[in-house]
């Protein structure tokens, strides 16, 4: 899952928990899934590292990529 | 013959100080170079000779004035063959001095005959107007870019400043995002091929997000290949929403007008490209917050639960207690068979003597004493006539 879609289903847990219409079972549900995945969210931002990668053409016009060190 | 020698001999004499023409012609030198910032000048060519070592030299003049200039080989390479005599053009340079002559020079980096911008303003009206009909620079086309870019194409030279720009705000602002760079030449000859080819290999890249072109500042000339009408049109077709980053302030390229953002330069064009990761970092806090604000929620919710739950619990004792007051009913009704007065529904009869007691052998009847009768509706008084 894209760090867009995790604070998309993060928003759309909060939104849900905060509509308050759910019962018991399910508000708990998704309350610890939304822990789980602030949890992956902030993890993934901090450990993160720019990936730099070039584009090289083979002769058979195939396409393949390589890490690049800028 | 005496006022001159009178003259010479007012003038103050020559010191220590007196300064070596080299010590001059460098004073003079520095002055002049140190002054000037690089500027067009328009005039016409005189006399310009390529030397074998590639160098140029020619004067430029107008009606009032004229110039010596230099153009040293790496900037003469680029201009092409060396204009005749009479040709307009525009020259870009900066005033400097010959020291070993003490001749006063222009040091020309670009050469633009004025009939060649002509053309070349003429060739993108040309460009300009078939991309308009067309509809490249429709406002309703431009696409919004995506929040949280991961994969970004970067269409420039792999060794140019505009790569390492957006390189070093990309890892600043959006650490978590993917660089894939699309080399190609951004000036000179077959450049514009090489950006069209280029755009086009972005379409076969998969998981791209959004794509920047761009390049870093230049002069008019070496922006040319942005204004192509190829390399407009191949922009047009990338897939995902595209930003133009030609580091030029003042002209706006064609691609600027093609792509769905406009950046003044690389480095801002990244800094459109990704979110900055404090401004998130920030947004995910909130959301921590609200979550937490939740439980507060859960709690509450836990509470009506409890109440229906007591409710519930309520509703089954009620069910308890019904079942025991039927059952003891049931065993009220059972009692009541058991009762001896029932027996009194059959026909028997109970003789009771006047303090209630059951009156149960001949010996508790005494001769003429009164007693009762207890039959199923109701009792009779009695007396004991014969024992």
């Amino acid at each position: 899952m894209s760090i867009a879609e995790e604070l998309a289903r993060l928003e759309e847990i909060v939104r849900k928990l905060e509509a308050d219409d759910l019962d018991l079972d399910a508000a708990l549900a998704l309350f610890e899934e939304g822990v789980a995945r602030l949890r992956t969210a902030r993890e993934r931002l901090s450990a993160a590292e720019l990936k730099v990668q070039s584009v090289l053409e083979e002769a058979g016009g195939e396409i393949r990529l390589a890490d690049l060190d800028v | 013959m005496t006022d001159a020698l009178a003259r010479a001999v007012a003038m103050p004499a020559p010191t220590d100080e007196v300064c070596s023409v080299r010590d001059l012609v460098t004073a003079v030198k520095r002055l002049v170079e140190g002054e000037f910032m690089p500027v067009w000048v328009r005039g016409e060519i005189l006399q310009c000779k390529a030397w074998s070592s590639g160098h140029w030299y020619f004067t430029l003049r107008d009606a009032e004035s004229q110039v010596r200039c230099c153009m040293w080989r790496m900037h003469a390479a680029r201009a092409g063959t060396p204009p005749a005599d009479g040709t307009e053009v525009f020259v870009l340079g900066k005033p400097g001095l010959y020291e070993q002559k003490g001749e006063f020079q222009f040091i020309v980096s670009r050469l633009v005959p004025t009939a060649a911008i002509g053309q070349q303003q003429q060739e993108l009206e040309r460009i300009k107007a078939v991309l308009q009909r067309d509809g490249l620079f429709d406002l309703a086309r431009k696409r919004p870019l995506p929040e949280f870019a991961s994969t970004i194409a970067v269409v420039t030279s792999p060794d140019g400043a505009a790569l390492r720009d957006i390189v070093t705000v990309t890892r600043r602002r959006w650490p978590c995002a993917r660089l894939i760079v699309v080399g190609a030449r951004v000036q000179g000859d077959g450049a514009a091929e090489e950006l069209a080819h280029a755009l086009r290999l972005v379409n076969q890249l998969s998981d791209v997000d959004l794509c920047i072109v761009g390049r870093g500042g230049g002069g008019r000339e070496d922006l040319a290949a942005f204004n192509a009408e190829a390399v407009c049109r191949a922009l047009a077709d990338v897939r995902v929403p595209t930003i133009s980053a030609v580091g030029h302030e003042i002209d706006i390229s064609l691609t600027d007008l093609v792509a769905d953002l406009r950046a003044p330069t690389p480095s801002a064009a990244a800094e459109h490209a990704v979110p900055d990761l404090v401004d998130v970092m920030r947004q995910i806090d909130d959301v921590a917050a609200r979550l937490a604000g939740c439980l507060g929620g859960r709690t509450r919710l836990i509470a009506e639960r409890l109440a229906r739950t007591a409710d519930r619990l309520h509703g089954s004792m009620e069910t308890v207690l019904e079942r025991r007051r039927n059952q003891v009913q049931r065993i009220g009704a059972q009692l009541d068979a058991l009762s001896p007065l029932q027996i009194l529904g059959r026909g028997y009869v109970v003789a009771l003597g006047p303090d209630g007691r059951t009156l149960r052998r001949r010996a508790d009847f005494a001769p003429g004493a009164p007693f009762r009768l207890r039959l199923a509706d109701g009792d009779v008084g009695a007396r004991v006539e014969d024992r």
